[in-house]
């Protein structure tokens, strides 16, 4: 590769973080409203159940560690395709989708759960502002699982360049983001919800 | 150089699962209570968020100038005007509605005639 090349190519994954870098941004706004509403709508219980007994904990503790864990995977992930590592990107892009789904698994037990035993988002105020908080989050989770599967696989095809190696780079940020945003859902919704 | 990529990763992940394990230990085990345990648990995940936004999404590493910092400092100046005032506005308006709009709400909407 020449040198102007190797610029460029610098140049374009540059502008293209930093252009995906201001989309998260604004993401973070959109949960921001969202966290505001919840904030608000807390206490809305209408004489219906609140955080204490409806939470399961040691069941949102799991669900926590394995979003980190796929969060540091993919991020070994990236490494392995700057250093054009084929195999191990295949293997860590592999492991953060097993766990993606996991994850996305547990929260609609969860979700169905609530449902099942008449707690839909119809039940209170409170309600209705932990499903859409917790659900735009599940949502995004699931483009994120919908990307991977769409891009992973072109892997196979295109091998591991320059373009490949960007697009995988912003992927992880999208990750990456979703585990950051969790920990605010983990505290304020979940040990929030039951602390005394 | 490559293994210090990775060790940042690792620091990270560690960092990042003992913050959980002390925020839920915190609650579960009611290490502390009240005020106390709200402020703990809002420093546990502060220090979370910093450790993930520099170890995982490398935010400050790049060059100057630092346009991907500037937007995040922006970013968490909308956030803290957005749910800092949904708050102040939501929870002080007993405060300012006038002891005329108070009763006024009262007799029309919930129909309580004091």
């Amino acid at each position: 590769m020449s040198q102007s090349t190797t610029h460029s190519t610098a140049a374009l994954d540059l502008k293209t973080t930093f252009g995906f870098w201001v989309y998260l941004m604004t993401d973070c706004v959109l949960f921001a409203t969202l966290f505001a509403t919840y904030a608000v709508l807390r206490g809305s219980t209408l004489g219906g159940p609140g955080p204490h007994e409806l939470f399961n904990m040691p069941f949102v503790l799991a669900e926590t560690l394995i979003l980190l864990t796929s969060s540091f995977s993919v991020g070994l992930g990236v490494l392995a395709a700057r250093q054009g590592q084929q195999a191990r990107v295949l293997f860590w892009f592999g492991l953060t989708f097993v766990l993606g789904v996991a994850f996305l698994a547990m929260e609609l037990t969860e979700f169905s759960h609530l449902v099942t035993e008449g707690n839909s988002w119809r039940r209170s105020g409170f309600l209705s502002a932990f499903f859409t908080l917790v659900g735009t989050h599940g949502l995004h989770i699931t483009s994120g699982l919908i990307w991977m599967l769409l891009l992973v696989p072109r892997i196979f095809t295109r091998g591991l360049n320059a373009m490949m190696v960007r697009r995988l780079t912003l992927l992880s940020l999208f990750w990456h983001f979703l585990d950051v945003i969790w920990i605010f859902i983990f505290t304020v919704v979940y040990l929030f919800g039951v602390a005394r | 150089m490559k293994l210090g990529r990775h060790f940042t990763y690792i620091v990270g992940y560690v960092a990042s699962m003992m913050l959980t394990l002390a925020a839920y230990g915190a609650v579960t085990g009611q290490w502390l209570m009240g005020r106390w345990l709200i402020g703990g648990l809002v420093v546990l995940a502060l220090v979370q968020l910093v450790v993930q936004l520099k170890l995982f999404l490398h935010l400050g590493d790049e060059a100057k100038p630092r346009w991907q910092l500037m937007a995040f400092w922006f970013m968490l100046l909308v956030l803290i005007i957005l749910v800092a005032g949904s708050l102040w506005i939501m929870y002080s308006l007993n405060y300012r509605m006038t002891p005329e709009q108070m009763n006024q709400y009262l007799i029309k909407d919930e129909g309580i005639h004091l």
